[in-house]
């Protein structure tokens, strides 16, 4: 009879997992907004030096990256250690990175194609010939907005 | 007798709310990493249509060599004294009063050998291909730095506020489009007052 039906003693009740699906959620949003995609390894040193006087690049899909610096201990074999263009994945010589501008500004859409921003991430240790060299090239092919990628801070800690 | 209930079950019904308390936490207080740097613009390839004749007291010649010293309108300076020097000559503001191109908010010496007015003078950058890059940005910082604290001065005589704030509100995205409207047009005036000539002569070799 139920009357004397005794319940089991020590039975712990189930904890409500109600909420669990909310700890998820809360976890995936927060790692979504954290997370920025690569979409390039690195194969240079990138120091970039400091400057105080800067502008946030705001709209990642209007720009292209270029970086320029010594490579890394793995390719210096291959590369040597005098600074070098790096373009997506490989390393590229200062003659084609015109091309690679003008590959890029194609994938965009047509409204950005001409509001492109190029952004040099150059090692602060690298020399102005490489980068003049880069600057003659983006002049050839009309990418005249740059931006020299630096952190934010004292600009002459990079004297020292 | 009072029958003991095994353990009573936990209220989880704000759970959710924690959550969420705990979402808008992280939500306000990360702030996604953007890049910073300085904006340019580089110099198009076709040459002027004519040549503009520029007096020669209307150029600020800087040049950087290979060892980072630094020359200044044939002056030996240190970097640090670039700014200051680069302010003066910019807010020289040397034409006459009655001249068309008479400054009159410029508080500089109105020396008549430097130069006439702000939107006459060219600050012209040269260096060397071995001239460091680290190097390079400081001077390019310093003379941004230059006409910045000069738009702020005027922005802060015409407006009450920075420029570089100013500018900083007007490009980001978050500002609503009639107080961008508003913006555009101060910032734009104060960009005509001071505007940024910067030349960059290709390098040398020596």
């Amino acid at each position: 009879m139920s009357k004397f039906a005794k319940k089991k003693d020590g039975e712990v009740p189930a904890v409500s997992t109600a909420s669990l699906p909310d700890i998820v959620f809360m976890l995936l949003f927060f790692f979504m907004t954290v997370t920025v995609m690569k979409d390039s390894s690195l194969k240079v040193e990138n120091v970039l030096p400091n400057a105080n006087e800067v502008k946030k690049l705001e709209k990642k899909d209007r720009v292209i990256y270029i970086y320029v610096g010594k490579p890394t201990r793995e390719y210096e074999k291959v590369y040597g250690t005098e600074p070098q263009i790096q373009l997506n994945d490989k390393f590229a010589k200062p003659s084609e990175v015109g091309d690679y501008i003008l590959m890029e500004r194609a994938k965009k859409p047509q409204e950005l194609q001409n509001v492109l921003t190029t952004a040099l991430k150059v090692d602060k240790n690298a020399n102005m010939g490489l980068i003049s060299d880069i600057k003659q090239e983006l002049r050839k092919v009309n990418a005249l907005k740059v931006n020299y990628t630096t952190y934010e801070g004292d600009a002459f800690r990079n004297l020292q | 007798m009072a029958r003991r209930a095994g353990a009573p079950e936990v209220n989880a019904g704000s759970m959710a709310d924690i959550a969420f308390l705990l979402l808008i936490f992280f939500l306000v207080t990360t702030t996604i990493e953007t890049d910073a740097g300085l904006d340019r613009m580089l110099p198009p390839i076709e040459p002027p249509d004519q040549d503009v004749v520029i007096k020669q007291k209307n150029i600020f010649q800087v040049n950087i060599n290979k060892n980072g010293q630094l020359l200044a309108d044939d002056e030996l300076i240190e970097i640090s004294d670039l700014r200051e020097k680069a302010m003066a000559f910019l807010d020289n503001g040397g034409a006459p009063q009655g001249s068309p191109d008479y400054c009159s908010y410029c508080k500089g010496s109105r020396d008549a050998s430097s130069s006439d007015s702000p939107a006459k003078a060219i600050i012209s950058l040269k260096n060397d291909r071995e001239t460091k890059y680290s190097t390079y940005i400081t001077v390019q910082n310093e003379l941004v730095g230059a006409y910045n604290d000069l738009r702020d001065r005027e922005a802060q005589r015409l407006y009450g506020k920075n420029f570089v704030e100013m500018e900083a509100e007007y490009l980001n995205p978050e500002t609503s489009d009639e107080a961008k409207e508003e913006l555009k047009e101060k910032v734009q005036r104060i960009q005509e007052l001071f505007p940024q000539k910067l030349s960059e002569a290709e390098t040398t070799t020596n």
